[in-house]
């Protein structure tokens, strides 16, 4: 399963990287197709056009950047946000746990959709933006497998142990639980990764994303919605395809790395 | 010049403040141990004697709390040390043995890690090298293959696990190590392969020890001194020999009896009847009386005090003087 999702992603990522020189027109380009546009898949445009002319295959080929980009950079967020939280607040206990735990579980409760959308739209457009709104949304799900694993991996003899050979509070929380705690991170960042991907792609799709100059899945879906109704069903399908294929690719990797994993993390 | 004992605990109270009520899981319990001497902790399940070893380097679970007595090691009491300076003793002095070899190893760190961990904790100034060929060296102590200083815990077998973890406990030759249950885990013969690795470890190194036991078979022939102790209560202390030879206790006697022996064999084996009390509501007076053949009237009401019956000899029981 890592295996088929890996390679996946993978293609996908390759594709994105290596758009910009292999695909055949400009895709921010206009008119690069005589009308009527937009125009049904044909030999000088195997994925149609669109509206405003340009051609699909072009667009499908570069339009992953801006989702990627904003994927990474919320997986980073919420590493650099969520793993601290989590480790300190469980670790310490008392208060602080409570009162992180509380703060997380009332993120968790709100949609997760939603949440993005109205912090998009408060803090306006770009990559970081978008990136900052997603991050808020999971960070909640790294807090809550950090804590608990760490609320597991505190009580094993081997950190009793290292209590007991005079290691310090943090020597204890970097050198023994971290690394007990970073393969199950590694599993929630890879669907999360997934999931960041669509919500992105949700953002855009509302208006939220960057601006139209850029060629991107997401404003093509959109797009692609006010076509459908005339027929036009290639605007929005090819994006919407590779919208999908790369949260399957990541979510396939995400499974299979957790079963891989967790028979060691039950021992 | 007077030499201190290495350990000192004085009339040691420990509770554990839970929901329901306080439990008194050591209940004045006083004893000493010289340097290089081997004592011989014995009690079942919830008689206090894990609380009692974890005491000394006051590392007690939550929520339990020292509400009496001292813990002397070499004349300081540690009651009265910092943090830190209880971290530098914690297994630069004293080292600990815990019960579960496979867990008590971080299944991501290789071996020498946790060497290097341990050492280079107490001693900063030691190089990354000089740790590792210390861990070596230690491992070939212990009967474990220095070459093996690379695999991880997963590769070892339970015993080799606890021999590691033996190594680990002696790698900054401490002068007291506590070994709670260290064999429990394993079976019969590997558990008497790791004893004798303690014995013979502790006639090396001179260090003093402390093995806490359910099993009173195999501290007999292993320890100088024996300590039993029942529903956190200490009943009594002494010698091995004397203490194999001249049971006082009731208790004492009834483990003694329950050891299964080759010459008895095809005779049903003694057992104490009855089972430990609720130390939440311990009975009045002695706290083994209900399981006591022996009882009298006075041991329902008043609770027997430690007294010397013969010279090192220590019990908690009436029937001597009643």
């Amino acid at each position: 399963m890592t295996i088929i999702g890996s390679v996946i992603a993978l293609s996908m990522i390759l594709m994105t990287v290596l758009g910009p020189w292999v695909s055949p027109y400009d895709p921010t380009a206009v008119n690069v197709s005589p009308p009527p546009n937009p125009s049904p898949p044909s030999a000088g445009f195997p994925l149609g056009t669109n509206l405003l002319g340009q051609d699909m295959l072009s667009r499908v080929l570069c339009g992953g950047s801006i989702m990627l980009h904003v994927a990474l950079l919320s997986v980073l967020f919420c590493f650099i946000i969520g793993v601290p939280i989590g480790l300190l607040a469980s670790y310490a206990g008392g208060v602080l746990d409570k009162v992180f735990t509380l703060v997380m579980d009332s993120l968790y409760a709100f949609p997760g959709l939603v949440l993005a959308i109205a912090i998009a739209a408060m803090m306006g457009r770009g990559v970081v933006n978008m990136a900052l709104s997603i991050a808020v949304v999971y960070v909640p799900s790294y807090f809550r497998i950090v804590r608990s694993q760490v609320l597991t991996i505190k009580e094993l003899p081997y950190t009793e142990a290292a209590q007991a050979s005079g290691a310090k509070g943090r020597t204890i929380l970097l050198r023994y639980i971290l690394p007990n705690v970073v393969p199950s991170i590694v599993v929630v960042a890879t669907v999360n990764f997934a999931d960041a991907i669509l919500t992105a792609a949700g953002l855009t799709f509302v208006g939220l994303g960057v601006g139209i100059d850029v060629p991107d899945w997401g404003w093509d879906l959109t797009k692609g919605r006010e076509l459908l109704p005339s027929g036009a069903w290639w605007v929005i399908t090819f994006p919407g395809i590779m919208i999908v294929l790369l949260a399957l690719g990541f979510t396939l990797i995400g499974e299979g790395l957790s079963e891989l994993l967790s028979p060691r993390l039950e021992q | 010049m007077i030499s201190l004992p290495l350990l000192e605990i004085d009339s040691l109270t420990i509770e554990y403040r839970a929901r329901r009520g306080n439990i008194r899981a050591v209940n004045d319990v006083s004893f000493t141990l010289e340097k290089g001497e081997t004592l011989g902790l014995v009690g079942e399940s919830g008689s206090g004697k894990s609380t009692l070893g974890l005491s000394i380097v006051r590392l007690i679970p939550h929520p339990g709390i020292i509400v009496n007595g001292h813990i002397k090691i070499d004349g300081t009491d540690i009651l009265n040390l910092s943090e830190e300076e209880m971290r530098s003793i914690r297994g630069k002095k004293v080292a600990f043995v815990f019960q579960d070899p496979m867990t008590s190893l971080s299944p991501v760190k290789k071996i020498g890690a946790h060497f290097t961990e341990l050492i280079r904790t107490h001693e900063p100034k030691i190089s990354e090298e000089e740790a590792l060929k210390r861990a070596k060296s230690t491992l070939n102590d212990v009967g474990i293959l220095p070459e093996r200083i690379n695999d991880y815990p997963h590769q070892f077998s339970g015993g080799m696990r606890q021999r590691i973890m033996i190594a680990l406990a002696i790698a900054l030759n401490p002068d007291l190590i506590i070994a709670d249950e260290p064999t429990t885990a394993l079976d019969v013969i590997v558990q008497a392969k790791i004893l004798d690795l303690l014995k013979s470890l502790r006639d090396t190194y001179g260090m003093a020890l402390i093995l806490i036991t359910h099993d009173l078979s195999i501290v007999l022939e292993r320890c100088d001194k024996i300590l039993v102790m029942y529903a956190g209560h200490l009943v009594e202390y002494a010698n091995s020999k004397e203490l194999h030879e001249n049971p006082m206790h009731p208790y004492t006697r009834g483990l003694l009896q329950s050891i299964p022996n080759i010459e008895l064999a095809g005779q049903k084996l003694a057992a104490i009847p009855g089972s430990p009390p609720d130390l939440l509501n311990p009975p009045k007076g002695c706290h083994f009386w209900p399981r006591c053949p022996y009882t009298k009237e006075k041991c329902r009401v008043e609770k027997p005090l430690m007294i010397e019956s013969n010279p090192g000899h220590f019990v908690r029981c009436f029937k001597e003087n009643v």
